[in-house]
C-alpha cells in the first residue's frame, strides 16, 4: 500500500491560528480555572506544549501539561501483526483535576477510549475534556469532542496526515488516499 | 520488532533486537511507579513460571511483570511437580501446550532445555537460565542498568570476576557486551576459568579478555560485575577455603579503588556476603545492586509484550 497525495487541508499558518484558537476556546470553556493538558503519543504531545504557551500568554499562568501513551490499552494488539513502539507516559497529578485530552485526528474514537480507560487508573479527575485539531469523522464508539480545529468529510481510503514541526520538520495538515 | 517466537540466549539476538528491548523497558519502568502499577495488555495471556532450579529472584520478577501487564502467572517449582514422580521434561512441556499456556519461562540445571522446549511447544519459551549456559533476561536487565548509568553500551571496560566456570550470567553479558563493543575482561581463579572460554564469542573477539588478576581487571574499569560462587554445583574443592577465595577474589572497597572514579558495582544476586564482595562495597555508594532488581521487572516486561503483545 502506498499513499498520493489528495490535498493540503492546512499550511503552517493555519495550523498555528487553529491551535491558537482552541487554546482560547479551552480557556473560555473552563471561565479560567486551569486545566492540565495531557498529549496523546505521538503529534498530540507537541499540540499540548504549544496550547500550554497560548495560555501562559493569556493567564500569566503556565498550564500543567503530561504525555499519554495509550499502546498498552489497546483494544487491538492481539490483531497487530507487530507491536507499536511504547512511549512514554508522563503524568502530573490529576487527581481532581480538570484535564483536557490533546490528540491530533479524531477518527474511530477507538484511542479516545483507551486513554479514557488508562486516565480513570491514575484517579478521578473532575472532568475529562477532548480537543482534536482533525475530527474527521467515521466514529466507532459514541465519542465527541469538546473542542476540534476543522471538521472534514473523509472517504474511508483517506489518511489524514498531520505533521508537526517538533516531529517532522514542518507545520501541515494532508489528505492522502491509499492506492 | 521481535520476529521471533521464543528468548533463549543472547548469542542469537541482533543488536537492534537487544535495543528494542531496552527501549521498551524503559517506557515500562514508569509503569511499575503509578498509583495503580497495571495495564490491561496482556489479559487473558497465560504465562507458566517453571523452576527446576530454586529462585526467588527471576521467578519474583516475572511474576511481577506478568501480573503488571494483567497476564494469568502460574508457578510450577519442580519439588512440587509431577517431576518429582517421574515425568520427563518433554511430557511436561506436553501438558502445559496442551492446557494453552501462551508463554513458559523455564530454568533448568541442563544447558538447552529451554531450546528442547522450544522446538516442542507452541507456547513462548523465555529462557530463565539453562546450566551454565546462558541467562539472557539477567544480561538484558544488567545492560538496562549499564546504559542508564553510562549512558552507552559501546567502549567500556567491564570487569566479570569470580566464578566463571558455573555462570551463565558471565557468558550472557559477554556476548552481549562484546556485540556492542565493550571490553570485558574475565576474571577468576585459574580452577574457576574454563577451559576454552576465550572460543566463546565468535565475533569481536579483540574485545573478550582473560585473566587471573583482580588488580588488573579492575584497573580502570567503568563496571565491575561480581558473579556469586556457586557452591551448589561445586561438586569437588575449587579453592582451599572461603577466606582464601575472599583474600584473592573478593571485591573490597581498596580493590575497588582501581577503577574509574565512577565505577558501578553489579551483583547478579543472591550475594555471598563475605566470599565474593564485602558488605561495605555491596551497601555502597557505587553499588547499583537493587537498580538491577528494578530493571528487571522492566526488562521482564518488555519482554513478555514484546514476544506476546503482538
Amino acid at each position: 500500500m502506498s499513499l498520493k497525495l489528495n490535498y493540503q487541508l492546512m499550511s503552517s499558518d493555519e495550523v498555528t491560528v487553529t491551535l491558537n484558537r482552541m487554546a482560547d476556546e479551552i480557556l473560555k470553556a473552563n471561565n479560567g480555572r486551569p486545566v492540565v493538558l495531557i498529549g496523546i503519543q505521538r503529534r498530540g504531545v507537541p499540540m499540548a506544549r504549544r496550547m500550554a504557551v497560548r495560555i501562559a500568554e493569556k493567564t500569566q499562568r503556565e498550564p500543567q501539561i503530561g504525555t499519554l501513551d495509550i499502546t498498552l490499552y489497546r483494544d487491538d494488539l492481539t490483531r497487530v501483526a507487530l507491536q507499536p513502539v511504547v512511549q512514554k507516559t508522563e503524568l502530573p497529578n490529576i487527581d481532581d483535576r480538570d484535564v483536557v485530552l490533546v490528540d491530533d485526528v479524531l477518527y474511530t474514537g477507538r484511542t479516545i477510549r483507551a486513554a479514557l480507560n488508562e486516565l480513570c487508573d491514575f484517579g478521578r479527575m473532575r472532568t475529562i475534556q477532548l480537543a482534536a485539531l482533525i475530527d474527521r469523522g467515521h466514529r466507532e464508539l459514541p465519542i465527541e469532542a469538546n473542542f476540534i480545529g476543522k471538521k472534514i468529510d473523509t472517504k474511508d481510503n483517506e489518511v489524514v496526515e498531520v505533521k508537526l514541526r517538533e516531529i517532522d520538520g514542518e507545520d501541515a495538515i494532508y489528505v492522502m488516499e491509499k492506492i | 520488532m521481535l520476529k521471533r517466537k521464543d528468548l533463549l540466549g543472547i548469542q542469537d539476538l541482533s543488536r537492534d533486537e537487544i535495543l528494542e528491548i531496552l527501549d521498551t523497558a524503559e517506557s515500562f519502568q514508569e509503569v511499575s511507579t503509578r498509583p495503580i502499577k497495571k495495564v490491561p495488555t496482556l489479559r487473558g495471556k497465560t504465562v507458566i513460571n517453571l523452576f527446576f532450579e530454586s529462585s526467588t529472584r527471576t521467578r519474583t520478577s516475572f511474576e511481577i511483570a506478568g501480573k503488571r501487564l494483567s497476564a494469568d502467572v502460574v508457578n510450577i517449582s519442580a519439588s512440587t511437580s509431577s517431576v518429582s514422580k517421574g515425568e520427563t521434561l518433554i511430557d511436561t512441556a506436553r501438558t502445559l501446550d496442551a492446557m494453552a499456556a501462551d508463554c513458559v519461562v523455564i530454568r533448568h540445571s541442563a544447558s538447552g532445555a529451554p531450546h528442547t522446549l522450544a522446538r516442542l511447544t507452541k507456547a513462548s519459551i523465555i529462557n530463565g537460565g539453562d546450566g551454565a549456559h546462558e541467562h539472557p533476561t539477567q544480561a538484558l536487565l544488567d545492560a538496562c542498568t549499564i546504559r542508564q548509568r553510562k549512558g552507552r553500551l559501546n567502549d567500556l571496560k567491564v570487569a566479570i570476576i569470580g566464578d566463571v566456570a558455573h555462570s551463565r550470567v558471565a557468558r550472557s553479558n559477554t556476548h552481549l557486551l562484546t556485540k556492542f563493543g565493550s571490553h570485558v575482561w574475565l576474571c577468576g581463579a585459574p580452577t574457576l576459568m574454563p577451559a576454552g572460554i576465550e572460543k566463546m564469542v565468535c565475533e569481536n573477539v579483540e574485545y573478550l579478555h582473560l585473566t587471573n588478576s583482580m588488580d588488573e581487571a579492575i584497573q580502570d574499569a567503568d563496571v565491575i560485575m561480581m558473579l556469586r560462587v556457586q557452591f551448589e554445583r561445586m561438586n569437588e574443592s575449587f579453592f582451599p577455603s572461603v577466606r582464601e577465595y575472599f583474600r584473592y577474589f573478593g571485591l573490597t572497597s581498596l580493590r575497588a579503588a582501581r577503577a574509574k572514579p565512577d565505577v558501578i558495582i553489579m551483583h547478579p544476586g543472591p550475594m555471598n556476603r563475605g566470599v565474593e564482595i564485602a558488605t561495605d562495597v555491596a551497601d555502597g555508594p557505587y553499588s547499583v545492586i537493587l537498580d538491577q532488581v528494578s530493571a528487571g521487572v522492566a526488562v521482564r516486561m518488555a519482554i513478555l509484550y514484546l514476544l506476546l503483545g503482538g
